[in-house]
């Protein structure tokens, strides 16, 4: 089964939905590992930038984003570790993927409609098309 | 120190040199643009541009970062070239960088993280309106061409970027709108109605300027404004990058390279630049992480300038124009509105004033200051706040203050004792509260030797041991 999984988390409900996936799938397997990743954007750079008080109040508002995704790897005993990822979503997501050697990615679908998919673009959609490894979307 | 330099210039050089080239093209239409809103030939912001980006490729504290010709500094410098001309321009943007070399040297650049994130808000959002303002009489009742090729233009930097990444949209934009407006022979005003440009090098030259007191008297105030407003930005875009690519970064060192790229780029007849929040943001998006991709933005804007000279000159005011609305719009933080309504009332105050001051003077810098004097005053009148609350028991009247006690709060903490008891015991419990300064424990003195008039026993307990030695070292009542 799979040992070295990958869960790209946003904060959202969706990206939950996605860690219980993982933790299901990580609960399998005795020294399995999920490596939990969020993707700092670069098109929110100078947003976040402006209107963080310094970079310490920065790294507290990222890790509040992904706590619930944490406390829930916790509580399940799964190990696991953090990551911060600077780029665009999708790209940095599938970078990281192939680069560090991933068993499994898994990833919660925003589950936007065509208008907004054409505008925004699909991250899942984009991960699946490049990533080398099995990819898990949650809806 | 080798491996630090190949380490800042070579690691990542295919990624440098495409993302350079992606930026120099960027920086064409801006650096014009920039130009005219100062006054000046296009000529002008081109030098700029090219002299601080390879100047600060070497001597800047962010690889990766691009600085040149930019809308804040043009904006401040409007005044100056309509009443004296070029030459004090030049003279003003040597002395800027003197003054940005010793803000660096002294470390005072560090100060900048005391500007609170308000007026830094309220910075770009006055940056933006103004660049957009600066726009308004390039098109407005000019013709309805006019209007179609702004028009056009915007279409084509909005939409085209989803399909052709590889070259700037307003490049293509460019390219496209002035060939259409020579084949077809369409009225329009271009660059060349505005300025000249000349395809050659940028030479050394003294600015032509009297060396007296009086030259200095009337290029000081814009060469402090340019010098604070362009490290402002510089430090602001500095954050971004290291934010971006996750890395860390010199300010100090930037600071100083930003002095240095202006003092010799004065000599070299460009106006005053900075740090460019917008071409930073493209340079790291295209891959650029190292020195060698501000320097190959600079080198490779020099060499399109040289090739491409004469046509610059026509493009068209209108296609410029849409250019620059898009500028305005990148940079204004969008998400001010739900700020505005959202963030502390002190907060938003701060924005909303920083804005309008530089609105109403057209002046960076003094929405800047405004800003920060009145968040200042602000912060001290939130944490001037002291609370005494009473609690009465048979044996004694226990006063509780809760907060800083300090030269703004003394007042209130004095106000806060109702003194006419008599014969009574009073405990005055400082544990929530922090003993500041000589007019704090003065105050202290006060209140006690009021009680103790009425004949009252007073007690201070719960002081914690920076303010008890403050107490001990300054009271007159020996508690």
């Amino acid at each position: 089964m799979y040992k070295k999984i990958l869960l790209a988390v946003d904060g959202s409900k969706h990206s939950l939905r996605a860690t219980k996936e993982a933790i299901q799938i990580a609960s399998l397997v005795d020294d399995s590992r999920v490596e939990l990743v969020l993707v700092a954007e670069f098109s929110q750079a100078k947003n976040e930038i402006l209107h963080s008080q310094g970079k310490e109040a920065l790294v507290v508002s990222r890790r509040k984003k992904i706590l619930p995704a944490i406390e829930q790897l916790k509580s399940n005993n799964v190990s696991y570790e953090v990551n911060i990822l600077h780029g665009e979503p999708g790209p940095a997501i599938v970078d990281y993927a192939n680069k560090n050697q991933f068993e499994l990615v898994v990833i919660g679908s925003r589950g936007l409609n065509s208008f907004q998919e054409m505008v925004l673009g699909s991250v899942s959609h984009k991960v699946v098309k490049r990533v080398q490894c099995p990819v898990l979307i949650v809806k | 120190m080798i491996e630090k330099i190949k380490q800042e210039w070579f690691s990542n050089v295919r990624g440098d040199i495409l993302s350079g080239i992606v930026v120099a093209l960027a920086l064409i239409p801006e650096a014009i643009a920039f130009s005219i809103i100062a006054g000046v030939d296009p000529m002008v912001g081109l030098y700029a541009s090219f002299s601080i980006a390879v100047i600060i490729s070497f001597v800047g504290g962010r690889p990766a970062m691009i600085s040149a010709a930019t809308g804040a500094m043009a904006l401040l410098m409007g005044p100056l070239v309509r009443d004296y001309g070029l030459n004090y321009l030049l003279a003003a943007t040597i002395l800027t960088g003197v003054i940005q070399l010793l803000f660096g040297v002294f470390k005072i650049a560090k100060l900048m993280k005391f500007i609170p994130n308000a007026v830094m808000i309220g910075f770009v959002n006055s940056l933006a309106i103004l660049i957009f303002m600066a726009q308004v009489p390039h098109f407005l009742g000019i013709s309805n061409v006019t209007y179609l090729f702004v028009g056009i233009t915007l279409v084509i930097v909005y939409t085209l970027p989803r399909f052709i990444k590889a070259i700037p949209a307003p490049l293509i934009a460019i390219i496209l709108l002035t060939s259409i407006a020579i084949y077809a022979d369409i009225d329009l005003r271009t660059v060349g109605d505005l300025g000249t440009i000349t395809s050659s090098l940028p030479a050394f030259f003294i600015p032509d300027v009297p060396f007296t007191l009086e030259t200095l008297a009337i290029i000081f105030p814009y060469s402090i404004a340019l010098a604070v407003v362009g490290l402002l930005e510089s430090l602001l875009t500095s954050s971004i990058v290291d934010e971006m690519t996750g890395t860390e970064s010199n300010k100090n060192k930037e600071a100083r390279g930003q002095g240095i790229a202006n003092t010799i780029n004065g000599f070299f007849g460009g106006m005053a630049g900075c740090a460019m929040i917008g071409q930073s943001v493209i340079n790291v998006k295209s891959g650029g992480r190292g020195r060698l991709s501000t320097f190959v933005a600079g080198a490779f804007l020099m060499f399109l300038i040289i090739v491409l000279g004469g046509l610059v000159v026509q493009i068209p005011m209108p296609v410029l124009v849409g250019i620059m609305i898009m500028v305005a719009i990148g940079t204004f933080d969008w998400s001010s509105f739900r700020y505005v309504v959202k963030a502390p009332k002190g907060d938003a105050a701060v924005m909303l004033v920083t804005v309008a001051i530089v609105v109403s003077t057209n002046d960076l810098s003094k929405g800047v200051i405004a800003g920060v004097i009145l968040s200042a005053i602000l912060f001290i009148a939130k944490i001037s706040k002291i609370k005494v609350t009473k609690q009465q028991s048979n044996a004694a009247t226990t006063f509780i203050v809760n907060g800083q006690l300090f030269f703004a709060s003394v007042e209130d903490f004095i106000g806060s004792f109702d003194t006419v008891t008599e014969g009574q015991s009073i405990v005055i419990d400082f544990s929530e509260a922090r003993i500041w300064d000589d007019s704090a424990v003065g105050a202290i003195d006060k209140v006690v030797l009021k009680y103790r008039e009425h004949g009252n026993k007073v007690v201070l307990q719960g002081l914690d041991p920076s303010s008890q030695g403050l107490v001990d070292k300054l009271t007159m009542t020996h508690i």
